[in-house]
């Protein structure tokens, strides 16, 4: 591995935007075969959110089960030194053209292009925003946010916390709070079940923290920065019970409302996209390749479809060998085979009343696919 | 203003499993299997693709098989308390119990992720799958995280009374 900045190549088979869980996995994959791989990312440390993963994934040992986040993200990035794949940080792509050119600089500084054979997009998920009277107040915050701040920068980003979102995002950076010393004074989610995991929430509720169903955030209240939350309990449609609300001091707010696939290349190339819900909003269609409606340019991760990182290294891997057989590196036989095996980790992925609706939702996309 | 949030009674929607429910699980063990020694006792009720239990343990006493999504069975009789999945489970949902510890004690071994790990002897507050004070508790051992099974676990006595109740501390 080499940090390109300042000696870039110009030409390059495969390159790769986002050097997250799908990126680099795609990149090792891709690299194993021959392909010459550079990978920008426009942080400035490799890995994505990996390294803000702190719990245990779950899947099966060859999805690394068992195995923590940052841990995995380690063993990727020691897997990607020993390769020839380039590292391109502080690197911002602004547009990818249909020839693809790809226009990036790097720092922020002088806006620069070079050529690939071949892209892979992997720009992952944005967080969803909800909004609330207060809204943007500081110490609101995304769930990401948070967790980022405590997991990477070893800063805690409030003493005493609210949640909004019981979904996997809500329940774990709840529990990352409480092992970062901070009070989480609650959970809330406005359906009348959490949406996460069970034993996501069992770990929390045994540790005291209560989880609201049926209950929203109406009003977050503070001069310089949130002091207190206003909560209202809502009916079956998701109304506001103004009878039932009270108002509680915190001096953090976080959101796990869900993420959106992070897609403005796509949108800026013309790419094909649909909105498919489960998914997180627009998703570029894509073949079970992981190709685009653009010849040789191809997706993975939670662009894809928000999932989560077992199913983004997963779909990277298919991406990299899509890539490695489209640039002459693996015969139609060889790629098969790994493509199989690929293919069936990542329906284990999408097993059970969780994954079938991700499930459901990637055959809609790959129907709706002409090419 | 109110200072705390605790008073809502919603436990089957948030992750609070009951005995009952439990008992319908083909991890958790009946009053029989619990008279012979240290076992685990899985609290997995939720097909989430997830199976390092059964790869991790050495007596093949688990049991995922195929799909993936299927609820651990535990063959109780094959466990030898050996606490490996209790260190790799990612939902943190499996824990070991001997409930005949002595005539009045039981131990409770919890998968633990917060620092500072108690010590041994410690007096601390055990605490029930609500979070709520249930009795105090004797540390008896504390195992620091491994590599590779990733959780600290901390063994504690408790009055025999409590063995089902009981699945977190603090202190």
């Amino acid at each position: 591995m080499g940090l390109a900045i300042g000696g870039m190549q110009l030409n390059n088979e495969l390159v790769i935007i986002g050097a997250g869980p799908a990126g680099l996995s795609a990149a090792k994959e891709a690299a194993k075969f021959g392909v010459k791989v550079l990978v920008l990312d426009e942080n400035d440390r490799p890995g994505g959110q990996l390294f803000t993963q702190t719990h245990k994934f779950f899947g099966s040992k060859e999805h690394s089960a068992g195995i923590r986040g940052f841990q995995i993200g380690n063993r990727l990035l020691e897997d990607i030194k020993k390769s020839d794949v380039e590292i391109s940080l502080n690197t911002t792509v602004y547009g990818i053209f249909p020839d693809k050119t790809v226009m990036f600089s790097v720092l922020n500084e002088k806006i620069q292009n070079l050529q690939a054979k071949n892209i892979l997009i992997a720009t992952g998920g944005l967080e969803k925003p909800i909004m609330f009277k207060g809204w943007t107040l500081p110490g609101i915050m995304g769930a990401g946010a948070a967790q980022t701040m405590m997991n990477v920068f070893r800063v805690l980003p409030g003493k005493r916390a609210l949640m909004i979102g019981t979904g996997n995002v809500g329940l774990i950076v709840s529990y990352q709070l409480k092992q970062a010393g901070c009070e989480v004074i609650g959970v809330l989610d406005v359906m009348p079940k959490i949406s996460g995991y069970k034993v996501h929430a069992s770990k929390i509720r045994r540790a005291a923290i209560p989880i609201l169903v049926s209950h929203t955030i109406k009003e977050a209240k503070g001069n310089q920065s949130v002091e207190s939350a206003v909560i209202t309990k809502v009916d079956n449609s998701c109304r506001e019970i103004d009878s039932n609300e009270f108002e509680v001091e915190c001096d953090l707010i976080c959101i796990a409302a869900g993420l959106q696939p992070f897609n403005e290349l796509c949108w800026a190339l013309k790419m094909e996209m649909e909105y498919i819900g489960v998914l997180g909003g627009f998703v570029p269609v894509h073949n079970d390749n992981m190709q685009t409606s653009i010849k040789d340019i191809f997706v993975a991760g939670d662009l894809a479809g928000v999932e989560e990182a077992s199913t983004a290294m997963e779909e990277g891997k298919l991406a990299g060998i899509a890539s490695a057989k489209n640039l002459g590196y693996l015969s139609e036989k060889e790629f098969n085979n790994k493509k199989s095996e690929i293919i069936e980790r990542l329906n284990q992925l999408r097993l059970g009343s969780f994954g079938i609706e991700r499930e459901k939702a990637k055959k809609i996309l790959l129907n709706s696919c002409n090419f | 203003m109110v200072k705390k949030l605790d008073k809502i009674p919603n436990d089957s929607e948030t992750g609070v499993l009951t005995i009952e429910r439990l008992r319908q699980t083909p991890g958790f063990p009946d009053e029989k299997d619990l008279e012979n020694g240290l076992i685990a006792v899985i609290e997995c009720d939720e097909d989430i693709p997830c199976n390092p239990c059964e790869s991790i343990c050495p007596n093949a006493a688990i049991k995922v098989g195929n799909p993936i999504t299927n609820l651990p069975v535990l063959n109780f009789s094959k466990c030898s308390g050996c606490l490996k999945c209790l260190g790799i489970c990612p939902g943190l949902c499996i824990f070991a119990i001997n409930k005949n510890y002595n005539n009045d004690k039981s131990l409770i071994y919890i998968p633990y992720e917060y620092y500072p790990l108690p010590k041994k002897d410690m007096i601390v507050r055990a605490l029930d799958r609500k979070g709520n004070y249930v009795c105090d508790a004797v540390v008896l051992k504390v195992l620091k995280p491994l590599k590779k099974q990733n959780s600290g676990l901390v063994g504690i006595i408790i009055p025999k009374e409590y063995f089902n109740i009981v699945r977190n501390f603090e202190f």
